[in-house]
């Protein structure tokens, strides 16, 4: 069983695995709530008109090495989309901070990864909030939010 | 000078604190070596051939005496009492312990430093011109802006697990001093015809495997569009840099294979969607960044003092006529203190010498001290009155060498005495050549000569750039050195040409010995320099002065 | 077996202290590249070489290393990379060299 990790710490996974459908099933499903799984790669563009729809995205991860997560989340977001941005696959605690100011809302990770980085080492990077030069250097548009 | 706010030292802190749990929880095994990895990288920690090595950052390479003197401390405390100084302005060091890093971190703490983001797939420490604030042709400073590029760098979150490295400097003269042409984003700081400040970008420059020099993506750029603008190259560089070869993986080979044009058009489409989120940089924090760095209040009255010394001291007159440069302002010059000492190991100082830069820049030369690309110490604001009383401390510490510029000036990485990544020795060679032509007693005569040592092919010692440039390769088990000619590092930047086959250990310093007579028997004048000689009569001459036997055989 | 087959060692850097170290035929680390144990063929030495990598919180990941034996009969580096690893840099009498000068 996956595991999700949201501020609070650890919670099981609600979701079935299956619920999940790609972009291109997404756009065929006439289903009112989505879950979409996306590669890294993903063009964010290609995924806006669904926004209304989409109740939850997944970006996988294939290494935490891979960067691209990061970007593609601040752009989805940056394109309007508000909804749940799950980062899934192999994402450390150490970057548990990095993909909340991203624009993640949560990170799934398997079993034995929760048991070599248990729920105490992400709870203690959850004040991601706190103390970031970003925060500080640039001021959002207003206009833009919303 | 720009001193760490409370923010800043909250920041560093923490960081200190994250790393000491990193380190921990690699000992208890939650983390594995390929996990911790880059996580001590961007901590500025490499495992070398015999120890690990702490690389701490200079940002844009301004420091005080106190920061000099705290370097002094970990030198003497977790050093075997040296301090490395490199080609990209930081300081490194050579035998820390894994455990007592987080130590050493603290230290630099202290001093409102740190070594966060000196190496790792990441933003790396912004460099900058090392003479700002002092030169006598600076239209800017460019270390407002630096600062600026290096707060926002600063745990980015969307740009912590790049392709690989990225690296910026920045330059406000014409003459650019910061190699601006050799990184992933150089930004020379112009003014447009309405006088307004901004900068032209470039882009996709970078030395190492493949060697580029960066393209103009934007001829300018209002100043407050920076950041936006920045991290929308990041933004398609992130997202598209390729990630399947580390030798493909810099911006530099994105922009070779997709093209300046079409890139520029994606960087342009990304920034006109981001400027809508930006609503600019907070001005209150660029209005202190910029007081920070004003200038020190120059003492404008003179003695004779420094015209006697040079009328009856000509070791004096010598070191002045070759370390000085000019200053704006008539009373000061800028004093480089050459790190390369005939037969010494180069950008090496001891804690000792460390200490004396400090007391000198504390009590003579308004408390500020720079570390230069080229692996030098500055002191970018003396009075001329003060010279004489400085060169005689460091002289005192054997600080004194007259080589600025000069043939023995050379640039070298550690290589392999040091770096697990080398595949050659570069500072025996670098000391050599020193020794060599020095006892030949022709520096002088030979006038400007950049020569630059790389130990492989990542080019720290920015090989292809210098005049002559020396790379150490392996061939078949043994040491072999590849040389090229005519690079320039400067606005006029230009990759070497290579020579031809590479040289043993032992045939490189004769060869090199043929190469600067053939030089000087061919130069139109005493004023021609060797980059200008090669310019006039392109490589052939001096491929024949490196290959007499090629020659031999054409006949 | 191959004419060019090198003999082999296996050698990596402590975690904590990051010195190079080698493996000797007890089992142990010795941070002198004499005391290391030698490999005659590559069957054997990598299997030693994956027993040695289970031990991840000792080092930083092993490797082989080509070997010849000294004429006091004990295994020396051939490659230079490797000399200088089990000395210690050039430019300064530090390192290795130094620590077998103190004893
Ligand atoms: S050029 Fe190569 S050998 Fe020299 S410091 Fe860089 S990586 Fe090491």
């Amino acid at each position: 069983m996956p595991i999700v990790v949201r501020d609070h710490g650890f919670k099981r996974e609600e979701l079935n695995e299956s619920n999940f459908v790609d972009l291109e099933d997404a756009r065929k499903s006439d289903k009112e709530s989505l879950a979409v799984e996306l590669p890294n790669c993903e063009d964010p563009q290609s995924v806006k008109p669904l926004f209304p729809k989409i109740e939850i995205i997944r970006i996988k991860f294939p290494n935490f090495g891979d960067g691209r997560g990061f970007s593609l989340a601040g752009k989805l977001r940056e394109l309007g989309y508000a909804g749940r941005l799950r980062a899934a696959g192999y994402v450390i605690s150490d970057q548990y901070a990095i993909a909340r100011r991203s624009g993640f809302d949560e990170v799934e990770i398997d079993e034995a990864l929760a048991a070599r980085q248990p729920e105490t080492q992400w709870i203690s990077k959850s004040k991601w909030k706190a103390h970031f030069y970003q925060d500080r250097l640039v001021k959002v548009n207003p206009d833009s939010v919303g | 000078m720009y001193r760490y706010s409370e923010f800043d030292e909250l920041f560093v802190r923490r960081r200190v604190e994250e790393f000491r749990d990193q380190v921990q929880r690699r000992l208890s095994g939650s983390l594995t070596e390929d996990e911790f990895k880059p996580l001590r990288l961007k901590n500025g920690l490499y495992l070398q051939l015999h120890a690990y090595m702490l690389r701490v950052a200079i940002p844009y390479g301004t420091l005080d005496a106190r920061q000099m003197r705290q370097l002094a401390f970990i030198a003497d405390n977790w050093d075997k009492g040296f301090g490395h100084f490199t080609t990209r302005q930081n300081v490194q060091f050579n035998w820390p312990k894994l455990a007592d890093v987080p130590e050493i971190l603290e230290a630099l703490a202290d001093v409102g430093m740190h070594a966060i983001q000196t190496s790792g797939n990441c933003i790396r420490n912004v460099t900058a011109d090392h003479f700002a604030g002092a030169a006598a042709d600076e239209i800017s400073d460019p270390r407002p802006t630096a600062e600026l590029l290096r707060q926002w760098s600063t745990d980015h979150p969307e740009f912590q697990y790049l392709p690989r490295k990225f690296k910026i400097a920045v330059s406000g003269s014409p003459r650019d001093r910061a190699v601006t042409k050799a990184h992933d984003i150089g930004l020379r700081m112009v003014r447009n015809q309405r006088g307004e400040p901004g900068y032209e970008v470039l882009i996709g420059g970078g030395l190492g495997r493949t060697p580029m020099i960066g393209a103009t993506v934007r001829e300018f750029l209002p100043e407050n569009d920076l950041l936006a603008y920045v991290e929308s190259i990041l933004r398609v560089y992130n997202l598209h840099g390729r990630r399947d070869n580390k030798y493909k993986a810099r911006l530099k080979i994105l922009v070779h294979e997709t093209g300046v044009d079409s890139l520029t058009h994606e960087i342009e489409d990304e920034f006109a969607e981001r400027k809508k989120w930006f609503a600019g940089v907070d001005r209150e924090l660029v209005a202190n960044l910029k007081a920070a760095f004003e200038p020190p209040v120059f003492d404008l009255s003179r003695t004779r003092a420094f015209e006697d010394r040079k009328e009856r001291d000509s070791d004096f007159r010598v070191w002045t006529d070759t370390n000085l440069s000019r200053h704006r302002c008539s009373a000061y010059a800028i004093a480089t203190v050459s790190l390369k000492p005939i037969g010494g190991t180069p950008g090496d100082a001891t804690a000792n010498q460390m200490r004396v830069l400090a007391d000198i820049a504390e009590r003579l030369a308004h408390d500020e001290i720079r570390v230069s690309h080229e692996q030098n110490i500055i002191f970018p604001h003396i009075p001329k009155d003060k010279i004489p009383e400085a060169y005689d401390l460091l002289a005192a510490a054997g600080l004194h060498t007259s080589n600025f510029g000069l043939l023995s000036d050379i640039i070298a990485c550690p290589g392999m005495d040091y770096c697990a990544l080398a595949t050659a020795r570069s500072i025996p060679v670098a000391q050599d050549i020193s020794r060599r032509f020095h006892d030949l007693g022709i520096e002088r005569t030979i006038g400007e000569m950049k020569i630059k040592i790389s130990g492989c092919i990542n080019a720290c010692g920015h090989h292809h750039v210098g005049h002559i440039g020396i790379l150490g390769l392996e061939r078949a088990g043994v040491e072999n050195y590849q040389i090229t000619l005519g690079g320039d590092a400067t606005e006029t930047a230009a990759l070497g040409d290579r020579a031809g086959r590479g040289f043993s250990a032992e045939e490189l310093l004769p060869a090199l010995e043929r190469l600067v007579a053939e030089y000087l028997r061919l130069r139109d004048s005493a004023g021609e320099t060797f980059l200008e000689a090669y310019r006039r009569m392109g490589p052939e001459p001096f491929r024949a002065a490196l290959y007499p036997e090629a020659k031999k055989l054409a006949a | 077996m191959p004419r060019n087959f090198a003999l082999k060692v296996i050698t990596t850097n402590r975690l904590v202290e990051g010195d190079a170290v080698y493996l000797t035929q007890a089992g142990k680390w010795s941070s002198e590249f004499a005391d290391a144990e030698v490999f005659a063929d590559l069957g054997s030495a990598t299997s030693a070489l994956e027993k040695a990598n289970e031990q991840t919180l000792f080092h930083i990941g092993a490797y082989l290393a080509d070997a010849e034996i000294d004429p006091s009969g004990r295994p020396r580096p051939i490659h230079y990379r490797e000399q200088i690893r089990s000395r210690g840099p050039s430019n300064y009498f530090h390192g290795k060299q130094a620590e077998a000068a103190n004893v």
